[in-house]
C-alpha cells in the first residue's frame, strides 16, 4: 500500500486529514488535464504577458559587476512583475485552475504579503471571493501589503496562534480549507504542502528559469556558471532552478535566512540545521526538536521566516544538485542598501539574501564566469523595516 | 518474536459488551498534560467513573492542524509545561494499574515519525495503550504504521469523512477497533448543529464494514449525542470537555464539572 505519489526521493507525500484527500486527488487530476490543454496554457501565457508583464528582463548589473570585480552579474528582474514579485506567476496559474474547477472562493497564506497581494489581485480580476491568512507578527511588519490586500477587496485574517508567522498562517489556511472544502480553492504560495501543490507551484514558476536560460544564451551565447536564489519555502528558487536541472555545469545555490546567526538558534536555516519530519502535509527537512515539535524560527524577512522547505529542495540537497547556504539579517540588510545605491534597485529583504551571497561569492570568481541572481521581489514593502534599524542611515 | 497479544484488545471488548447491552459507547478526549499530567491521570479515573467507555489522550503538538482553537490552546498549555512523550507514557503506565478502560492516543504523525514509529508503538503497547489515531495520516501514507500497530496488537483507528465516499472501502479494509466518522468538514470544536446528512453518511459507511462506528467532531451536549446515537455505535466528545478543563478554577471544580458533563451525556446513550 506504500504510495510513491508525489515523492521527490523520500520527500513530499500527502500527510493531511482524510477530509481533504478527495479534493487533492481532484486537484491533481484537473491540474494534469489543464497543463496538457493548449487552450488553458495559452490563457495562462496570455495573462503572464499582458497582465503580469512578462517576460521580465535579465539585466546585466554593470555597476555591481565593476565594483565586485569578479564574475559578471545578471539580475533576473522578477521584481518588475505586476504586484512586485514572482508570486503572481503561480497565482495566475492557480486562479485559472480554480476557475476551471468552478470555485468561487479562494484562500491563501502569506508571509511577507507578496503572495497574499498576488492572490487578492488575481481574485479581484476574476471576480472571486478572497480571504488571506497572515501571522499577526507579519501583519505588523508588512503593514503596506496588508493595506494593499484590503484595497484589492480581500479579507485579511490576522493569525494569533503559535508564533504568529508564516507557519501558523499555513496551519490556519489548511484549517479553513478543511472546513470549506466544497467551495474553496486553496492557492498555495510556495513549493510546499501536500502533493500535488509542490509540483503545481513549480510548474507555474518555472517560467522564471525558462526565460532566464533563453535570455542568457542570447546575451552570452552560453549557460551561466551560477544561479543564486533565496529560499524560504522555495518557490522563486525552484522556479529558476528547475529549467537548469539537466545543465549539470550550472551550479544552483539556494540562500536561506541565518537570522541572527546559525549558532544563536534564531534563524530559519532549515537546510543547514533541519532534520527529516512532516509539516503542512509534506515530508521534508524541518527545524524541530527531538520530539518533532516545530521550533520557532527567526528572520528579518517575513517571506523566509519558515521552519520547513519545499520537498523538492530537500531532494536537490540530498542528491547534491543544489547547494544551500545561509546569510544573516545583517548581511541581507547590507545587500539591500548596496543594491539600492549601486544599481538603483531596491530589492525585497528576501531577495536581498540572494544578493548578499552574490556579494560574497562574485569577487572570488574569475571575470569570465557568469552569475545570475534571482531578484524575486522589490523592496518597497520593507523600506519601513530597514529604515527603523539603527545601523542604517537613510 | 510475534508481538500479537493473545488476549482481546480492550476496545473490542467494550464494543462487544455494549452491543450486548444495546447501548452506545461514550468516547471522551482530553489533551495529556493539560493542565498537568497529574490532572490527566485523575481525569482518566474520574471520566471512567462518570461513564466514559473509552478515553482518547491527545499528545500535545506544536502544529495541530486538525484541531480548532480549544484543543490548540490545550496543546499549547501542555507544551508550556514541558510535557514529553516519555512523561505521557509513564503516566499511562501508572494509570493502567488502576483501570482497564481502553486508552487511545491521538497523535499527529510527526510526533510518531520523529520518535521512531516502532519505538512509539512498542512503548504505547507496553504501557497499556489499545489504539492510536493519527489525524494527518491518510490511507496513502499509513502503510508502515498500519503494519507495526498490527504487530503489537494495537488498533490504528481509521478515519472517514463526509467527503470520503469511494475511499471508504479501502480505508476500513483490514482495520480494527472502530471507524472514526468525522461528522462534518472542518476541525475539532463545539458546534450548535451538524450540517451533514448523518443518516445517508452512516449508511454509506455501514455498506462497507461491520466494525463499530463512532461519530466525532462538533458534538457539544447530550441533546446532540441523543440525536446522533441511533446512527452509530459510539459518540466522541473532545472540545466540550477540554473547554470545561480550561474554565475550571481549581482541581476539584475541574473534576466535578467534567464528571457531571459526562454523566449527562452517558445518560442519553
Amino acid at each position: 500500500m506504500k504510495s510513491i505519489t508525489g515523492r521527490f526521493g523520500i520527500f513530499g507525500g500527502q500527510y493531511v486529514p482524510e477530509t481533504v484527500m478527495n479534493a487533492l486527488i481532484e486537484l491533481e487530476k484537473e491540474f494534469n488535464a489543464a497543463i496538457q490543454d493548449e487552450d488553458f496554457m495559452q490563457e495562462y501565457r496570455y495573462y503572464l504577458r499582458e497582465y503580469a508583464g512578462r517576460p521580465t528582463p535579465l539585466y546585466f548589473a554593470q555597476n555591481l559587476t565593476e565594483k565586485l570585480s569578479g564574475a559578471k552579474v545578471y539580475l533576473k528582474r522578477e521584481d518588475l512583475n505586476h504586484t512586485g514579485a514572482h508570486k503572481i506567476n503561480n497565482v495566475l496559474g492557480q486562479i485559472l485552475l480554480a476557475k476551471r474547477m468552478g470555485k468561487k472562493r479562494v484562500i491563501a497564506e502569506t508571509g511577507a504579503g507578496q503572495h497574499g497581494v498576488a492572490t487578492a489581485t488575481g481574485a479581484a480580476m476574476f471576480g472571486m471571493q478572497c480571504e488571506i491568512f497572515m501571522g499577526k507578527e507579519d501583519v505588523r511588519r508588512q503593514a503596506l501589503n496588508v493595506f494593499r490586500m484590503r484595497l484589492l477587496g480581500a479579507k485579511v485574517h490576522s493569525v494569533e496562534s503559535g508564533t504568529g508567522t508564516l507557519k501558523d498562517a499555513v496551519n490556519e489556511a489548511i484549517r479553513d480549507w478543511v472546513t470549506r472544502i466544497e467551495d474553496t480553492f486553496y492557492v498555495m504560495g510556495s513549493v510546499v504542502g501536500p502533493h500535488p501543490y509542490p509540483t503545481i507551484v513549480r510548474e507555474f514558476q518555472k517560467v522564471i528559469g525558462e526565460e532566464a536560460r533563453a535570455q542568457i544564451l542570447e546575451k552570452e551565447g552560453r549557460l551561466p556558471d551560477y544561479v543564486i536564489a533565496c529560499v524560504g519555502g522555495g518557490s522563486n528558487a525552484m522556479g529558476i532552478f528547475h529549467p537548469f536541472y539537466h545543465d549539470k555545469q550550472v551550479k544552483l545555490i539556494g540562500v536561506e535566512a541565518a537570522g541572527l546567526g546559525l549558532e544563536t538558534g534564531k534563524h530559519a536555516a532549515t537546510m543547514a540545521k533541519g532534520s527529516v519530519g512532516v509539516l503542512h502535509g509534506m515530508k521534508t527537512l524541518l527545524l524541530q526538536d527531538s520530539e518533532g515539535q516545530v521550533m520557532p524560527v527567526h528572520s528579518i524577512s517575513a517571506g523566509l521566516d519558515y521552519p520547513g522547505v519545499g520537498p523538492e529542495h530537500a531532494y536537490y540537497k540530498e542528491i547534491g544538485r543544489a547547494e544551500y547556504v545561509a546569510v544573516t539579517d545583517r548581511e541581507a540588510v547590507e545587500a539591500f542598501v548596496e543594491l539600492s545605491r549601486t544599481e538603483g534597485i531596491i530589492p525585497a529583504l528576501e531577495s536581498a539574501h540572494a544578493v548578499a551571497y552574490a556579494l560574497k561569492l562574485v569577487p572570488q570568481l574569475p571575470k569570465d564566469k557568469i552569475v545570475i541572481v534571482n531578484l524575486s521581489g522589490r523592496g518597497d514593502k520593507d523600506v519601513e523595516t530597514v529604515a527603523s534599524l539603527p545601523e542604517v542611515e537613510v | 518474536m510475534n508481538m500479537m497479544d493473545l488476549t482481546m484488545n480492550r476496545i473490542d471488548m467494550v464494543f462487544n459488551d455494549l452491543r450486548e447491552k444495546g447501548s452506545k459507547a461514550l468516547i471522551t478526549y482530553i489533551t495529556a498534560g493539560d493542565p498537568n499530567l497529574g490532572a490527566t491521570a485523575d481525569l482518566i479515573i474520574e471520566m471512567e467513573k462518570a461513564g466514559a467507555d473509552i478515553i482518547e489522550l491527545g499528545i500535545p503538538y506544536s502544529d495541530p492542524l486538525a484541531d480548532g482553537p480549544v484543543i490548540q490552546r490545550a496543546s499549547a498549555r501542555a507544551l508550556n509545561n514541558g510535557i514529553k512523550i516519555a512523561d505521557i507514557m509513564n503516566m499511562v503506565r501508572s494509570v493502567r494499574q488502576a483501570t482497564q478502560i481502553p486508552l487511545i492516543y491521538l497523535v499527529y504523525y510527526n510526533s510518531v515519525f520523529k520518535y521512531g514509529i516502532d519505538r512509539f508503538v512498542k512503548e504505547a503497547h507496553d504501557v497499556g495503550i489499545d489504539g492510536i489515531i493519527i489525524p494527518d495520516l491518510p490511507l496513502e501514507e499509513r502503510g508502515e504504521v498500519f503494519d507495526i500497530t498490527k504487530q503489537y496488537g494495537i488498533h490504528l483507528i481509521p478515519l472517514v469523512a463526509p467527503t470520503s465516499h469511494q475511499r471508504i472501502p479501502k480505508i476500513v479494509e483490514n482495520a480494527g477497533g472502530f471507524v472514526y466518522c468525522v461528522s462534518t468538514t472542518g476541525v475539532t470544536g463545539e458546534r450548535d448543529e451538524i450540517q451533514t446528512n448523518i443518516k445517508d453518511y452512516m449508511e454509506e459507511v455501514s455498506r462497507y464494514t461491520d466494525m463499530p462506528k463512532a461519530i466525532g467532531f462538533g458534538i457539544s451536549n447530550p441533546d446532540m449525542a441523543s440525536q446522533l446515537k441511533d446512527y452509530c455505535d459510539g459518540i466522541i466528545i473532545g472540545s466540550a470537555i477540554v473547554s470545561l478543563i480550561e474554565k475550571a478554577a481549581s482541581r476539584d471544580e475541574m473534576l466535578d464539572s467534567v464528571y457531571r458533563f459526562i454523566r449527562g451525556v452517558k445518560r442519553v446513550l
